[in-house]
């Protein structure tokens, strides 16, 4: 996994609640040989017209926001199903830190194991957060520092955020959480031994055929 | 390790507990794994990734395959019958061959939709920790398991070390009391739980529920109820074992047998929550108060009751709200301010694994014996597994829905989310006893209504949606 230790670009204000994955990756592309190009028709009924072209007023489209590096968006952002793809999806699109007043769990977690920063903010401040992005008067720049847990705005405001120091400590080094496991494998193998003999039902299933 | 009997814990801490390998600090566990379910959709995928990391899979016999997603419900059919399912279907096949995962294949007599096989099998046992990369994994918890759905690199993780992290949730009890009104079934429970407390209530906890109403119903209808779990947010929805629990449990080929058996009952009967236990939040909610759900947006909070009135955007408080009212209202083609009943349908679906067992192919026959399916609808019954469907034809269920009018097919996700290429078409209105009403979830620009077995079937034979409490008696068998 890369690392993400800081970032700095422009934020993309998306304000609606409850996106699910299922407009970030709608389930049709789900069953494609290959995921690498999820970013490719990612947000798809919000993105495109019926016709298959952009619709202009998608924030994403909007020429100063094309290179997004943030996205501040709305309660609940990936509510609905565990499939990965909607991470994919917006980091192909070069979106690194999504920050929003909450998040689905399963889409929260899958961030971490993406390099993507979700960054969870009470609602006011997110209001004042899309007020700036949306503002193009100034230099648009907002950055983030994983080390010190600080967002910067393009006012100059600094806002430090919650991060787990394990979470923060993986997004720095760019750990992949399956190496450090199997590290502890001999936990794992100690934990079966003495829960065969409390649970032998757990491990002996009978045949399945 | 056992549960420990010195403080008051819950149900949760009892099952979290008891799978703790290591702590990671900061509220993060490593746990142990006992149950991984693998569907097509996404289990080749990782078993792929998994090899081009140069692992191997560390427990396949503590996995079970299937496919489901992908499958065709074409009666007769084959893997080759759905253009993903070849694909998928066979990768799976022989990726678990080779990884020494038991499979249940197309034509296997216990092939189905994963959340419908874990459970009717024993696979999924009480006190167990089961995963897989499916959301909807919060259904198995009716069991008294520890169950949530899990990302692509989570389930690569699984594979690879038979554990996962975690941090640990908080805790919220739903206690529902009293005796369900005529017509009303366990998907409108859960549908005015959400519809109250909104689609984000859940997120971050392991939800307990519980109560007199929860305590009289059946596993299946437990299994309804967990599995819209994760609709409002809640990872895991759990229900604790009981004597319901053991008898539908006991003699099940993959269950304990014998002392086995035995033992493990004497463990289970120490999971349950302590009358003295504290949760971080608890609703109660009273059984008379619920009647029968639809759906009239598109996301499961947006239900109503089948006798309501279309809420108009502005009669919701908050902005986002409103908004979100309007443009589901728009994608919905509906108008605010009339009755949702005689709303025309042109789909019926009953299916998916909120509602594909046993009794709800009953509940949905009851509906349609003797009648007739109305000329303006295409009316599905998919059962959740070969297992059920075997089941329902020895009862004779499946005369009854052919009778009536509507398809009898093949076990599989099919048109809940519509990755096997049966879609509903675009502006199509469908009734479907699944559990997402998402923009495109059934098809491009497809119209889902949520609502439970019984109220599909209404809406089938009276062509749009309908009070199923109102549709008058019939006489004879159809
Ligand atoms: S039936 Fe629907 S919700 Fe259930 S596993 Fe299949 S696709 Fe998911």
């Amino acid at each position: 996994m890369e690392k993400l230790q800081s970032l700095a670009g422009v934020a993309a204000p998306l304000p609606r609640a409850n996106i699910d994955t299922d407009i970030i990756t709608p389930m049709k592309f789900l069953t494609n040989a290959r995921f690498d190009n999820m970013h490719e028709r990612a947000f798809e009924p919000l993105r495109f017209l019926a016709d298959g072209g952009e619709n202009p007023d998608f924030i994403l489209n909007k020429p100063r926001y094309r290179n997004a590096k943030f996205l501040i968006t709305g309660r609940n952002f990936g509510c609905g199903s565990s499939r990965e793809t909607a991470v994919w999806g917006i980091k192909g699109l070069g979106i690194r830190c999504v920050i929003a007043e909450s998040f689905g769990d399963i889409f929260f977690n899958n961030c971490f194991q993406n390099s993507v920063l979700p960054i969870r903010l009470p609602a006011e401040t997110i209001a004042e957060l899309m007020a700036e992005a949306g503002d193009d008067q100034g230099n648009m720049q907002f950055q983030v520092d994983v080390a010190t847990r600080t967002l910067t705005t393009p006012s100059g405001r600094s806002i430090t955020f919650d991060l787990t120091v394990d979470r923060q400590t993986s997004l720095l080094e760019g750990l992949d959480d399956i190496a450090q496991t199997m590290k502890d494998d001999a936990d794992t193998a100690a934990f079966q031994t003495e829960d065969r003999t409390e649970r032998p039902w757990i491990y002996d299933l009978g045949t399945i055929d | 390790m056992p549960p420990t009997t010195t403080e008051a814990k819950t149900l949760f801490e009892n099952l979290w507990d008891s799978h703790v390998v290591r702590s990671l600090g900061e509220n993060l566990d490593l746990l142990h794994v006992d149950r991984l379910l693998i569907h097509d959709l996404s289990g080749s995928r990782a078993l792929t990734d998994l090899n081009e990391r140069g692992l191997s899979v560390r427990n396949p016999e503590l996995c079970l395959s299937m496919p489901d997603h992908s499958v065709s419900s074409l009666p007769g059919r084959t893997l080759a019958s759905s253009p993903n399912g070849v694909r998928l279907g066979e990768a799976l096949r022989d990726m678990s061959a080779a990884a020494g995962i038991p499979h249940y294949g197309i034509d296997h007599p216990n092939q189905g939709i994963v959340h419908i096989v874990g459970p009717e099998t024993g696979f999924t046992l009480p006190g167990s920790l089961l995963v897989c990369g499916d959301s909807h994994t919060s259904t198995h918890g009716a069991m008294g398991a520890l169950a949530w759905g899990i990302g692509s690199s989570e389930l690569v993780h699984v594979l690879a070390t038979q554990t996962i992290r975690q941090r640990r949730p908080g805790t919220m009890r739903i206690t529902v009391d009293g005796e369900l009104g005529d017509g009303v079934e366990a998907k409108d429970v859960i549908l005015h739980i959400i519809g109250a407390l909104g689609v984000a209530a859940g997120t971050g906890n392991a939800i307990e529920y519980a109560g007199t109403t929860i305590g009289a119903m059946s596993i299946e209808e437990r299994l309804t109820i967990c599995n819209l779990s994760i609709e409002f947010g809640a990872r895991m929805g759990m229900v604790a074992p009981d004597d319901t629990t053991y008898a539908y449990l006991k003699g099940l080929p993959l269950a304990p047998q014998d002392e086995a058996w035995d033992r493990a009952e004497t463990y289970w009967r120490s999971l349950p929550t302590d009358d003295d236990a504290v949760f971080d939040r608890e609703e109660t909610f009273r059984a008379e108060d619920i009647a029968p759900q639809i759906t009239w947006g598109t996301s499961p909070g947006q239900t109503l009751p089948v006798n309501g009135i279309i809420p108009s955007p502005g009669s919701f408080v908050e902005a986002e709200m409103q908004y979100n009212a309007e443009t589901a209202l728009d994608y919905m083609g509906l108008q605010a301010g009339k009755t949702i009943a005689g709303t025309k349908v042109d789909r019926v679906f009953i299916g998916s694994c909120t509602n594909s067992r046993l009794i709800d192919l009953r509940r949905a026959a009851e509906v349609a014996r003797g009648r007739q399916v109305a000329a303006n609808v295409t009316a599905w019954v998919v059962p959740g597994s070969v297992q059920v469907k075997r089941e329902a034809e020895a009862e004779g269920l499946h005369d009854i829905f052919l009778a009536a009018g509507f398809e009898w097919r093949e076990p599989g996700c099919s048109q809940c989310v519509a990755t096997n290429g049966e879609v509903v078409a675009p502006g199509e209105r469908c009734v479907s006893t699944s559990n997402r009403n998402f923009v495109g979830r059934q098809g491009p620009k497809a119209r889902t209504h949520l609502a439970g077995p019984a109220m599909a079937a209404a809406a089938a034979i009276a062509g749009e949606i309908t009070d199923v409490r109102a549709l008058a008696p019939t006489t004879g068998e159809g």
